[in-house]
């Protein structure tokens, strides 16, 4: 089966795609950072950020509809948490409802805090996912790696990555094997069903593990995994790193 | 190439799937493990590089004893698995052609120069930076041979190598097999396979051998193929077992190119 939703489009060809994995994440990570510590009242900044990472998209030619559609993922999680902080934070009041006998109040402190936290957690996924769509999956691996991260953290992600597609298959033949021979039942009936094909996977995983391992150790593998390293800081990511830099320790410390 | 002598292994849950055996590999063969599931053919082939060890017998790869030199040996016998999936573990198809190589102690030259050959050696070049799952059944079969041709072995030991390929994919991996100039150990149950790749065939029966000849001698003994659960070739049972003949030919080349001496 093919599957592409984690790095679908980061097969494409544009001057993003072509920066070295480590710029894209001290860049990015910057980006994030500096989006956080910025004042709630300061709405340009928030703006101006935004058109920067935009422009890092747009520039990208990945999709625009595609970035926004996965940006709003985040959204509901983050209301879930945010949408009480009007009614509870105290301050100058911007309106008040009665329902019943329950008294709401909103202030405009909450409010602010409301927007800065929405607006900095969405930022903060547009440029994760400016980094994820423009970047080859283990390519992304090896900057991290390459940044610090230990091998062995590396090492997980990378067989995540290599078999969660796997297990996808497997489920999914499972799920087909049940459907083709279900017919009705009751809903407790179901759910041992599902229990027992979560419990075969389980052990499957397991299996399979165990032949990976077999794999490995046949081609010398002794404890230690090590990979060529083939990243190259060129000009292209100078000059990307320094531009995106520049502009946003200027919209941070100037305005 | 390969000594085995009077092997004999127990699984930890008391299954006894070797129960002695004894067979010699020389250089530049081509052989087939036969035999049913559970017979013992895997088993086998995992004692060739050390990842299961008897104390009862002896192997010998390479006039090398497999108990110590465990890097040596499995640098030499490349173990190709019949998942691929196994196989392939690593994100790109680089990286996993590259892993034997770089684990061996070469330099950076050295393995990708390797990692080229071994690609080009399976008809997949260019396809380094792509990754597994994005992949057909049949390449990823073809990258897992080239996961250990990039470590130049000399024995080239393979466990199904066609099994859940479609037929055009088949056809190519024999064609791989057949250009491939090193020895080669295979378990299978693809016979026509057998007949078109192997000098010798070895079938297995409970843990032991049954039989253990060339493929012309052993693929047309359709009586003892029978005997061990196998099945003839359907040309082998219809020159002997419907026409009676007494030339008994393995492939429809044989026929083709010498009708006189089949009589048709």
């Amino acid at each position: 089966m093919k599957h592409d939703f984690l790095d679908k489009y980061a097969e494409l060809d544009s001057a993003i795609h072509s920066l070295d994995p480590r710029t894209k994440i001290v860049s990015f990570f910057c980006f994030i950072f500096l989006v956080i510590s910025t004042q709630p009242t300061k709405f340009l900044n928030f703006v101006l950020y935004f058109l920067l990472i935009f422009g890092v998209i747009l520039a990208s030619k990945v999709p625009l509809r595609f970035v926004f559609k996965r940006s709003l993922v985040i959204i509901p999680f983050v209301l879930l948490v945010a949408i009480f902080i009007p009614f509870l934070k105290e301050g100058e009041v911007a309106g008040s409802y009665n329902f019943a006998s329950l008294h709401l109040t909103v202030t405009y402190d909450g409010l602010t805090i409301l927007f800065n936290v929405l607006s900095k957690s969405w930022l903060s996924v547009l440029s994760m996912l400016a980094l994820a769509s423009t970047t080859k999956f283990p390519e992304l691996l090896k900057g991290f790696e390459k940044l610090g991260l230990p091998r062995v953290m590396v090492m997980i992600i990378s067989f995540m990555y290599r078999y969660v597609f796997v297990l996808g298959d497997e489920l999914m033949r499972m799920k087909c094997a049940r459907d083709a021979r279900s017919f009705g039942g009751n809903s407790k009936w179901h759910i041992k069903t599902i229990g027992n094909i979560i419990g075969m996977l389980f052990i499957r995983t397991y299996e399979r593990g165990e032949r990976i391992y077999i794999a490995m150790v046949s081609r010398g593998f002794s404890g230690k995994i090590k990979i060529l390293d083939d990243l190259h800081v060129k000009k292209l990511d100078l000059c990307f790193m320094v531009f995106f830099l520049t502009i946003l320790t200027i919209i941070w410390t100037v305005l | 190439m390969v000594e085995i002598k009077g092997l004999e292994y127990a699984y930890p849950d008391g299954i006894r799937a070797l129960k002695g055996i004894s067979l010699d590999i020389f250089e530049g063969e081509s052989v087939a493990l036969m035999g049913l599931n559970g017979a013992g053919k895997s088993t086998l082939l995992l004692h060739l590089n050390g990842i299961l060890q008897s104390d009862i017998g002896t192997v010998e790869v390479l006039g090398m004893k497999v108990d110590g030199n465990l890097r040596e040996i499995r640098s030499k016998v490349g173990m190709v698995f019949q998942d691929p999936d196994d196989q392939l573990f690593m994100p790109t198809v680089f990286d996993d052609v590259a892993f034997g190589p770089i684990n061996m102690g070469f330099s950076e030259e050295k393995v990708k120069e390797k990692v080229r050959m071994a690609l080009e050696l399976v008809n997949m070049s260019g396809c380094g930076a792509r990754a597994p799952h994005h992949m057909s059944f049949g390449e990823k079969k073809r990258i897992a041979i080239a996961t250990v041709l990039s470590m130049e072995p000399e024995i080239l030991v393979l466990d199904e190598p066609t099994s859940n390929v479609d037929p055009n994919a088949r056809r190519h991996l024999i064609e791989l097999l057949n250009e491939l100039d090193i020895t080669k150990i295979m378990a299978t149950h693809d016979i026509e396979m057998v007949s078109d790749t192997c000098d010798r065939a070895i079938v297995m029966f409970e843990g032991k051998i049954a039989a253990n000849g060339a493929v012309e001698e052993v693929l047309t003994n359709s009586e003892l193929l029978e005997s061990h659960g196998l099945e003839a070739p359907i040309l082998v049972k219809l020159f002997r077992d419907v026409m009676h003949r007494e030339n008994i030919p393995l492939r429809l080349n044989d026929v083709i190119e010498k009708p006189n001496k089949y009589k048709i």
